[in-house]
């Protein structure tokens, strides 16, 4: 065998690691300048009136978007209560009982291929479903394309935290006269109960920063936010529709709009993160 | 993931445990049992459900639009509310286009990052980048669209595209006027939005494979390129394979970035400096607005067209991983 001179090889190992690294730094340049940007932006806009108010027409100086604040969270919260609970037993099917059924992986194939799918898509779905039959454009519909796109979600990290109980847990609660449904609520989940959490927040952070599922469904709305029944504000639409618009004014309200949307999606990613770590170490 | 051993036999568990209580209360926990376990199913079956009934939707709303224009609705690149004419190939064009970009750029991108913090980084650096990289994906769709639209369009537009134009300029790819938004726009932050994910899936890949592989090609005096190149990547090409479509998936679907940048123009052109439009894009602009049926049946078309594409993506990029890697159970 011929050996090939050493110094060519190292340089070619040191471009790679210098390229390497130089990669990193554009990930992590990128998501600083957004981070800046928003917060630079957006400050401006944060005072009280910004959270109390309602939205003005252009030209009329103060408003805020209370309005658009309370829908997201309700659409969100909307959302969540769908999505939880029927996560959470799907989840509990695939880490349970499915045994690596043929209706287990299905299951799980579709989880997977669904946590891919457009959010557009499933916001079109809802339209169709909801919109069209009601002949008006309403928050549920909004809130059903959420609880859709969070339902994968918490559905593979249940399955995933579940399947980490070490089954000695529960073969000693069965022993002792326990049901399988208690086994599974009451001891199992206790035990996974951090990693539950963790993929309930991931879900959270996924859709309450998400804007094509909304835009005609739950559509948005100048006035207070009264019911899920009608088009509901919400603060992602209306950073749409401010930013295209030409006013200084409204272009101003949506950085502060992206202010709150951007913090608020970090804050739960990074607390879920948090738990799941914690709960790691413990082991 | 270590998973546990399976129970052997269900039915043990399903037996009355041998317990004082009388006959009938024990019945009762063999009953909730089995309603616990069948809702359970039920609830694990609505995914599939889900999938199924949004394509069946699709389907449906989109016949009158199929019925009218028939094979003529991929190819025609007319697109004319007013006329009533509709036809998907700019929108097609602009999806396919701007993605190609997007993977241009982020796979590489993705793979060097994915290099860097399995086998180059100390593991205190490495855990502190990877989650900076991985927050890249937490921040929401439409944030990329407010920066890109007011912060990187101009900057394009000032320094990239000028200074491509004057040097690859005899490209017709690159002429015309350096507006800031259009195609090559979009397809760059899309590569930044898909980048979290190719890496972490890949980083998975690489971890996965045996120290001891890595170790004797070590011990033959490779360097750590020789080692990623000849035995890293072979070893976990299908995984990385299925990582590339797995952001290959996002970035077809990917909506509000896009709309931002992109230009909303329903046309075809050689030049990426020019403003085009993608599926996801035509949606987003116009589905709000659209009140002839024919219109909104076009667009649903558009949408099933996108559903179609996504979904067979996916299908590879499953067949792909499998069950094995972690990142993208975690919300990725």
């Amino acid at each position: 065998m011929k050996l090939r001179p050493a110094t060519g090889r190292r340089l070619a190992n040191l471009a790679v690691t210098l390229w390497a690294g130089a990669c990193a730094l554009t990930g992590i340049f990128i998501l600083f300048w957004i981070l800046y940007v928003v917060l630079s932006r957006g400050l401006g806009a944060l005072n009280p009136a910004f959270f109390t108010q309602l939205p003005t027409p252009p030209g009329v100086s103060g408003g805020g978007l209370v309005n658009a604040m309370a829908g997201t969270l309700a659409l969100t919260g909307g959302a969540t209560l769908m999505a939880v609970p029927m996560g959470l037993m799907a989840g509990v099917y695939l880490a349970e009982f499915s045994d690596d059924s043929r209706v287990g992986d299905y299951s799980r194939f579709s989880t997977n291929v669904l946590m891919g799918m457009p959010s557009i898509i499933v916001g079109v779905f809802a339209y169709t479903l909801v919109v069209v039959p009601l002949g008006r454009f309403c928050g549920y519909a909004g809130a059903l394309a959420l609880a859709i796109l969070m339902l994968p979600v918490i559905t593979r990290t249940t399955e995933d935290m579940l399947r980490l109980v070490p089954n000695t847990l529960r073969e000693s609660a069965l022993a002792l006269g326990a049901p399988r449904w208690k086994v599974t609520l009451a001891i199992v989940f206790r035990a996974a109960k951090s990693g539950l959490i963790t993929g309930i927040l991931l879900a959270v952070a996924r859709v309450s920063g998400e804007t094509a599922p909304l835009l005609f469904t739950a559509l948005n709305s100048p006035y207070w936010f009264r019911s899920l029944g009608e088009p509901t504000p919400n603060l992602t639409v209306t950073i749409f529709n401010y930013a295209m618009s030409p006013y200084p004014d409204w272009q101003q309200m949506a950085w502060g709009a992206s202010l709150l949307i951007t913090f608020g999606v970090l804050i739960i990613t990074i607390l879920a993160r948090f738990l799941l770590r914690e709960k790691n170490d413990d082991r | 993931m270590v998973k546990p051993a399976r129970n052997q036999n269900p039915e043990d568990l399903r037996r009355p445990p041998l317990t004082v209580v009388g006959d009938r209360q024990v019945r009762t926990s063999v009953r909730g049992d089995r309603v616990f376990r069948w809702s359970t199913l039920l609830c694990s079956l609505l995914v599939p459900l889900v999938m199924l009934a949004i394509g069946l939707e699709l389907l449906l709303s989109s016949w009158p639009a199929v019925k009218q224009f028939g094979w003529r609705f991929f190819f025609s690149q007319e697109w004319n509310p007013v006329l009533q004419q509709f036809g998907a190939a700019s929108s097609i064009f602009g999806t396919l286009v701007s993605t190609l970009i997007a993977m241009l750029i982020a796979v590489p991108l993705s793979l060097a990052i994915a290099l860097f913090l399995v086998e180059l980084a100390p593991p205190w650096l490495s855990r502190t980048v990877g989650t900076m990289i991985e927050l890249l994906a937490a921040v929401p769709s439409i944030i990329y669209g407010m920066w890109g639209l007011f912060v990187f369009a101009p900057f394009m537009a000032d320094y990239v595209q000028p200074f491509l134009g004057k040097t690859l300029g005899f490209l017709p790819l690159f002429q015309g006027p350096p507006l800031g938004i259009g195609m090559l726009t979009a397809g760059i932050i899309l590569a930044f939005m898909v980048l979290p994910f190719i890496s972490a899936v890949t980083r998975d890949v690489f971890q996965l494979v045996p120290p001891v592989v890595k170790e004797s090609a070590f011990g033959m005096g490779a360097t750590t390129w020789e080692v990623t190149y000849q035995v890293t990547i072979p070893y976990g090409l299908v995984g990385i394979i299925g990582a590339v479509f797995l952001g290959l998936g996002r970035a077809l679907g990917e909506t509000m970035a896009v709309t931002f940048v992109i230009g909303n123009a329903h046309r075809i052109s050689a030049s990426l400096f020019s403003p085009g439009n993608t599926i996801a894009s035509t949606l987003a602009n116009e589905f709000s607005e659209a009140t002839e049926p024919l219109y909104v049946s076009s667009l649903v078309a558009l949408g099933l067209v996108l559903y179609l594409i996504t979904y067979l993506v996916q299908v590879v990029a499953q067949m792909m991983l499998r069950r094995r890697y972690r990142a993208w159970s975690v919300g990725l």
